[in-house]
């Protein structure tokens, strides 16, 4: 076998120009970019960079998934977690368009991930070789940028302006394809930094005007609502944005992305806006005299019908794409620019005020909903379990420490409503594209990302079945990941839909589930079932304790329905409790 | 919903492969169809212009041509109505050389248009027009019962009225490259 390269010998030669493989090239460009995780899946046409992987394993950690789309999500997780790029990597053909759904997650919801393809060599390219996809194609739509290496001698440079790309501006995947000739070549291999593209323009300076513009609306406003979103996150403003909350005394509700950006039990914290979001801050919305929207998108989901959203209020945007302003809501002013500058700059000037009877409505309307929603979930009268209670019982456990992964449906919305949180990047779910079976995957990266906290997933039983062979990963890379499947035996937010509004057909959402504590247990993973209250809090305590991966199945209520809800395409005050 | 309008996009970019693909998706996620789209050289060395028209509701066109400028390989997009812009088509009609000798008609025809005779030989001959879709149009028209062999017709190329600011902003970003090296 090749004896290693010490590092001694890599810094000695580090200084000049040496000749490597394009192969060895993509790892130590990785290594220049701090990147120590990677998530992938090896075949044909990446192998050259396998081997080095090989060579290099002290240095860079390859978590090998059980499919891409597991790596992928993984990276994801990573990425959102620690606020760095994320990195996966696979072959060409069926490789790369398995990583297709995470490519075009992360790209609706800012994830700055890094794809790395193998791909066929450039002799074969168009020749419809083995294994051959246009994943340049493909991906063009969902990549923030994407670029086809065909030359061992193109790998430094592209892959530091990938690094760039993700990370730099608003967020978001990238993906390098890269010849198998180019992979073996060899190239006079030096690494700098990108720090400039010349067609992209990442910062925005701030214009003064629209910070008082801003400033002078917010000062006359007697009702003024924060809605913030994860561009608050993505621009490390969380403590911009709670300075600004406490001096301007507004009460401030959140996107589903934007969930633990403020603690959750901050007095000016009001709850979620949107389809599934609390009944103040929905309302109120079509109510408030000004909307000081920060790092959000107005997404459907939130807005409802955009004919009669937030009308009589005038719209402060703070933002940093610039094809985001004007997209869905037309606002009065328009803060371009990094929100965390702009937040330090509107609050040096904004005036300390109070709105107790603004914010007395809140809690008002929050005690109606805790009556005819909160208060029935977390209490119920009936057996079965509810997914609330489950939920309150992690926060009660976790103390609000946890990172909570959630999938797609049910689970998702009532854990976003309950969970608690003190600390940012800690809510880690797939909002914009709705992506089931996101969460075990993205659970493994967060874990990763943040190996001291406590991470747990919570996942609906639809969901869990999407990517469930990542068992194998946690088990096999030991990933102290805790998992708890609320299980109602229905693809529960559909089966909602139709009883709400298809008459109760429902069509294809009953789900015959299989014995999940055996599958755990085929993966060597530590697992228990309950389905009585009496249960759930030690079950609970125990999964939070155990050192190492661990499985909680809970079952719930068969037909809980998720509310309040704004209906789709319906006016945001429309919002029903029932 | 608004009338649509004519618009004419024009983008600044680098030459790299798969922007063509990056732009035309853009349109193709949101259900546009695109009238006519031409790249060449620009003004600028080493800078690339697509010319691209549409027709779209007037409250469309910037959210449009945001999306586009947002790409990382895109410098800078601009829009206008045909009011702003000095635009032309080009067209090649073939036909066969007979016509040209036989009809009388025919050499009126590409006289009256303004029309250039580009090459003859035994078989066939070609005639090239520029001008507004209109004059190419109505030129194919008037061939087309003579036993028009070939027709085709180039996209718009376009200047505008006004100055652009285009010089300006990539000397801007130059510096800038400089600055943070």
């Amino acid at each position: 076998m090749e004896i290693l390269k010490t590092t001694e010998q890599f810094d000695q030669i580090e200084k000049k120009a040496i000749q490597i493989s394009g192969a060895e090239a993509v790892v130590r460009c990785l290594l220049e970019e701090d990147v120590n995780i990677i998530y992938g899946y090896p075949g044909g046409a990446i192998m050259p960079v396998y081997d080095e992987l090989y060579k290099f394993q002290d240095q860079l950690h390859h978590v090998l998934a059980r499919h891409e789309q597991g790596a992928v999500h993984a990276a994801q997780g990573f990425a959102r977690v620690s606020g760095k790029v994320g990195v996966a990597i696979a072959t060409s053909g069926p490789g790369a368009t398995n990583l297709v759904t995470g490519i075009a997650d992360a790209m609706i919801d800012s994830t700055p991930i890094l794809c790395i393809t193998g791909q066929v060599g450039s002799h074969l390219l168009g020749s419809d070789a083995f294994q051959e996809t246009d994943v340049i194609g493909i991906s063009t739509p969902i990549t923030k940028w994407n670029y086809q290496i065909t030359n061992a001698k193109e790998i430094p440079e592209t892959i530091a302006k990938a690094f760039y790309i993700a990370r730099s501006g608003r967020p978001g995947p990238v993906l390098i394809d890269i010849t198998k000739n180019a992979q073996f070549e060899s190239l006079d291999y030096e690494y700098h930094k990108c720090t400039a593209v010349r067609s992209y323009e990442p910062k925005i300076t701030i214009d003064q005007r629209s910070i008082r513009k801003a400033v002078s609306l917010i000062d006359k406003a007697k009702q003024p609502l924060i809605v913030f979103g994860q561009g608050v996150i993505l621009g490390k403003a969380e403590q911009e944005l709670k300075n600004f909350v406490e001096k301007s005394g507004i009460p401030a509700v959140w996107t589903i992305l934007g969930l633990s950006a403020l603690p959750t039990s901050h007095p000016l914290n009001m709850g979620m806006v949107g389809m599934h979001g609390n009944y103040a801050p929905n309302l109120l919305t079509n109510q408030c005299d000004l909307l000081i929207a920060i790092g959000m998108r107005f997404d459907d989901r939130v807005t409802g019908d955009l004919k009669t959203y937030a009308k009589q209020a005038k719209i402060i945007h703070l933002e940093l794409d610039p094809s985001e302003v004007n997209k869905n809501v037309i606002v009065d002013v328009v803060v371009l620019g990094d929100c965390k500058l702009s937040l330090a700059e509107i609050t040096k000037h904004v005036k300390p005020n109070q709105y107790s009877d603004w914010i007395n409505e809140f809690k008002r309307l929050y005690e109606i909903e805790y009556k005819k929603v909160i208060a029935k979930e977390f209490y119920p009268k009936s057996e079965g379990l509810t997914m609330a209670e489950t939920v309150e019982m992690i926060n009660k456990h976790s103390r609000g420490d946890a990172v909570i992964v959630t999938d797609v449906g049910q689970h998702q919305m009532v854990a976003c409503r309950y969970a608690k949180f003190n600390t940012s990047k800690s809510n880690i779910t797939s909002g914009g594209l709705g992506t089931m079976g996101f969460a075990l995957p993205a659970a493994m990266g967060a874990k990763m990302g943040a190996p001291d906290r406590q991470v747990v997933a919570i996942i609906g039983d639809g969901g869990f079945q999407m990517t469930v062979q990542e068992l194998g990963t946690i088990f096999q890379t030991e990933i102290g990941v805790k998992i708890v499947i609320l299980n109602n035996n229905f693809l529960g937010m559909v089966r909602q839909w139709q009883q709400l509004f298809f008459d109760k057909r429902y069509a294809s959402t009953e789900l015959i589930n299989p014995d999940f504590v055996g599958i755990a247990k085929a993966y060597y993973i530590k697992s228990e079932k309950i389905s009585k209250r009496e249960y759930l809090d030690d079950a609970i305590a125990k999964m939070i304790e155990y050192d190492g991966p661990y499985l909680l199945e809970v079952v719930v209520q068969q037909e809980e329905n998720v509310f309040p809800m704004v209906p789709s395409g319906a006016c945001v005050s429309s919002v029903r409790l029932e | 919903m608004s009338k649509k309008i004519t618009y004419t996009i024009s983008v600044y970019s680098e030459n790299n492969v798969g922007l063509l693909n990056r732009i035309s998706a853009i349109f193709l996620k949101r259900h546009i169809n695109i009238d006519s789209f031409s790249t060449s050289e620009s003004e600028i060395k080493n800078v690339f212009r697509f010319v691209i028209v549409i027709k779209l509701e007037p409250d469309r066109i910037n959210k449009i041509s945001q999306q586009i400028e947002k790409q990382i390989d895109v410098i800078k997009v601009f829009y206008h109505t045909d009011k702003e812009t000095i635009f032309q088509e080009s067209a090649l009609y073939k036909l066969p050389s007979e016509v040209l000798f036989e009809k009388r008609q025919v050499q009126n025809i590409i006289k009256n248009s303004h029309a250039k005779i580009v090459t003859v030989s035994k078989e066939f001959f070609v005639i090239e027009k520029t001008g507004l879709r209109h004059d190419t149009e109505r030129l194919r028209e008037e061939l087309e019962k003579f036993g028009l062999l070939q027709f085709v017709r180039s996209g718009r190329i376009s200047v505008t009225k006004e100055r652009l600011p285009i010089s300006e902003l990539i000397e801007k970003f130059r510096h800038n490259i400089t600055d943070n090296n």
